[in-house]
């Protein structure tokens, strides 16, 4: 089996396995509790979050337990906008990010908030400049991602951080989903940072929202006031522990881990040089070497997909949340491609358990497959 | 672990077999429900089993039943997507004073969002009158919130008649069954519910999941937004394992629940028994005839719970004053003030709480000592 499909899910580490295990097996109380086997769990709670705000480079108190990146990503936008609604009432945002963003942000339309959709380039970067300009005097909130889920396109987050930093009435939050643990999120400027525990070997049903010390903005889970009043429920501990040891598996080999996906990218740019000419590559030249969004002439994605899975080879369309309403990819319309290289869109995205041989075989097994289907596909 | 835990209401250990159940999804091969691969069918299949037997202990059909990070999601989804979908036919929501947290929280958000809440308070003994939901009930209400079971003190309220009188007049009608679904044989239909909130770790469970039921049809708009997930009702990728953990949880339950309530009454009587041979006080009971007898909350007067507490514990008994999420921020609990408890006594209550694991000697254990304890603080008291 060879797993490419890193940027949907990606399998927990043995690490990550063993610490949720140990931790649901020795069993925590309920953190909040005051009795000793409260204050275990609170303690294991607490290591964890100086873990993750270690790989992040944040300081402890101002990372808040979520459920994943979906309610990071809901609670950044939704606790924002409604914290600073008499200020103002225009967000920015750009077309090609992850549906949380978008959808969250259509709802905030309802609300009577207003929003404008930056479009990205034909490269599917969105331009700083671009954003610049749709900064408002009412504008008080930006919401942009590092690194693009469909086609890995690195977003200006950085520079567009460096100039929101002289601008503190807007507030900034970075969608770090796919980049968190790979690569360093720039955090100048950023206000709020959404980040998911599934996407770098971690277990599902977690995730982290960076809040900056000393920012206005008001929860989006009421209750019992745990994580500092910042987000209600009891906290999953066994998730979150296991989350902690993903992100310090990343940071004990933070080097080694990019310039494994750099090998990966490039051994997998050149083997489809040779296999698959006549493919069409939408990622950008200058995007992240883990993701790589192509098309094939002639071909549906779904199609290839499912002979990719005959062949042992897990890829996938666009991304996964959306895979299944069948809407096509809004980040490859956004990017202005022709209809066809959408519908023929594949994603195949890499983490640094896979290895060379893997990326090349998978790249065999498309040749095959484009080879075998050309003559039924061309009828 | 503690020698003896009676915080079950608090939080419950997880069972081998459900911690069992889920170790296959904890590692193994990466499904996302959502992708279309071998992985993702496989995990979507398993997704599928664990409604079924969620929807089962609610009397739901599966496809109305939708994951939540936990209860507090649920309760928050319930409240806000309700409120929502309906702010434009009224404002008006009524609920209860002795709510949870979840519930009192979202609604006083909803205010700050426009909406106008009613709480009702308690008749002295915990219960709501449900007459009394309807009286505060007005033209533009348009969602009504009461809990099953009170966690604080186990009353039962009077869910089936709340929901009527709120249906009868046109408005939603939720109710928080967190600590009932463990307890009581909660139907749907039976009670007449359009949105239930239940979760996973309250029932020997994981911590991090839960579920919202929503009946089909019901006016309602998601919380959690960005993804197809649910059906569209919940966004982000299925915690998988929690939610076959919560499965398997809800399947065993279901064939223990009928003889849980039973058990957990012979607990109650044990418990209060063992204190108060040993307590030279009048033990305060604040639970009323209808409660769900795995919520024992007690006074002793004279005795700080505080001090009562410290003492259990350092003997290997855990119990907690209140629910967990107040009893970090030590506030005097919100329900035993609405039913008029005096600070004095609401500050020596106790709750002791079961499940369907707890054991007869666990409890007369415990009861002997928290009796114990409190006589001696008691005397220092009156004497210092």
């Amino acid at each position: 089996m060879i797993y490419l499909d890193n940027s949907a899910t990606t399998p927990p580490l043995p690490e990550v396995v063993e610490t949720m295990a140990s931790a649901a097996r020795e069993w925590f109380g309920n953190p909040s509790s005051l009795h000793r086997l409260g204050m275990e769990a609170e303690n294991a709670l607490n290591a964890a979050r100086a873990e993750v705000a270690r790989l992040l480079g944040v300081k402890p108190k101002e990372i808040v337990f979520t459920s994943g990146g979906t309610e990071a990503i809901n609670s950044a936008l939704v606790g924002t906008a409604l914290a600073h609604r008499h200020r103002g009432r225009h967000i920015v945002t750009t077309a090609v990010e992850h549906a949380a963003v978008l959808e969250t942000c259509r709802f905030l339309a309802t609300l009577g908030f207003e929003v404008t959709e930056v479009p990205p380039g034909p490269d599917g970067v969105a331009a700083v400049e671009a954003v610049q300009a749709a900064v408002r005097e009412d504008t008080i909130l930006v919401s942009m991602m590092h690194v693009n889920n469909e086609t890995g396109a690195v977003q200006p987050v950085e520079a567009l951080g460096r100039w929101l930093a002289n601008r503190p009435k807007v507030i900034f939050h970075v969608d770090a989903v796919q980049s968190f643990g790979k690569m360093a999120v720039p955090l100048q400027g950023a206000d709020l940072i959404s980040v998911s525990g599934h996407k770098i070997h971690g277990p599902k049903g977690v995730g982290a929202l960076y809040i900056r010390e000393g920012l206005k903005w008001t929860p989006f889970v009421h209750g019992g006031g745990q994580e500092g009043g910042r987000r209600s429920g009891t906290q999953a501990v066994p998730a979150i522990v296991g989350f902690a040891a993903a992100c310090r598996w990343w940071r004990d080999r933070r080097a080694e881990a990019w310039d494994r996906l750099n090998r990966l990218g490039r051994a997998f740019a050149q083997r489809l040089r040779e296999k698959v000419p006549d493919c069409r590559v939408n990622s950008p030249a200058g995007g992240v070497p883990y993701i790589v969004n192509l098309s094939i002439p002639g071909f549906k994605g779904e199609v290839l997909v499912h002979a990719l899975e005959g062949r042992g080879v897990y890829v996938s369309t666009a991304s996964a949340c959306s895979s299944r309403s069948a809407k096509g990819s809004h980040v490859l319309r956004a990017m202005g491609v022709p209809r066809e290289v959408e519908e023929g869109a594949l994603r195949f995205s890499f983490s640094p358990l896979n290895d060379v041989s893997e990326v090349e075989e998978a790249v065999d097994a498309l040749a095959r497959a484009v080879e075998e289907l050309r003559p039924v596909m061309r009828r | 672990m503690a020698a003896i835990y009676l915080d079950h209401a608090a939080t419950t250990f997880v069972l081998p077999e459900v911690r069992a159940a889920m170790e296959p999804y904890l590692g193994g091969p990466p499904g996302n429900p959502s992708s279309i691969h071998q992985f993702g069918r496989r995990a979507k299949a398993a997704v599928e089993d664990a409604r079924d037997a969620v929807a089962a202990l609610i009397g739901a059909p599966p496809s109305d039943v939708v994951f939540t990070s936990g209860g507090t999601e649920a309760d928050n989804a319930a409240l806000i997507g309700a409120a929502l979908a309906l702010r434009d036919r009224g404002r008006h929501i009524v609920t209860t004073a002795i709510e949870h947290h979840a519930v009192l929280h979202a609604a006083q958000w909803l205010e700050t969002m426009g909406f106008e809440v009613s709480y009702v308070e308690p008749r002295p003994d915990g219960v709501v009158d449900a007459g009394m939901v309807a009286r505060v009930m007005r033209s533009d209400t348009i969602l009504v919130s009461v809990m099953w079971v009170n966690n604080e003190t186990g009353a039962i309220q009077p869910v089936r008649e709340a929901a009527g009188l709120a249906r009868e007049r046109g408005a939603i009608f939720h109710t928080d069954a967190v600590q009932a679904v463990p307890w009581l044989p909660v139907d749907v239909e039976e009670a007449g519910c359009d949105l239930l909130s239940m979760s996973a770790h309250k029932l020997h469970g994981p911590s991090g999941i839960g579920a919202l039921y929503i009946r089909r049809g019901t006016p309602w708009m998601p919380l959690l937004r960005g993804g197809a997930q649910e059906r569209g009702r919940r966004a982000g990728t299925e915690n998988l394992p929690g939610v076959v953990g919560f499965g398997v949880a809800a399947a065993r339950l279901l064939s223990k629940r009928r003889t849980g309530f039973e058990h957990a009454a012979r607990l109650k009587a044990a418990l209060l028994q063992a204190a108060r041979e040993e307590f030279d006080g009048e033990i305060v009971v604040h639970s009323p005839e209808r409660a769900v007898p795995a919520i024992v909350n007690v006074a002793f007067p004279g005795a700080a719970a505080e001090t009562v507490l410290m003492n259990l514990d350092l003997q290997g008994i855990a119990a907690s004053s209140g629910s967990a999420c107040t009893s970090g921020s030590l506030q005097p609990s919100h329900v035993l003030k609405a039913m008029g408890v005096p600070d004095s006594v609401i500050r020596s209550s106790v709750r002791f709480s079961f499940s369907v694991e707890t054991t007869m000697e666990e409890v007369e254990t415990a009861g002997r000592a928290a009796g114990r304890i409190a006589r001696r603080l008691r005397r220092r008291n009156s004497h210092g």
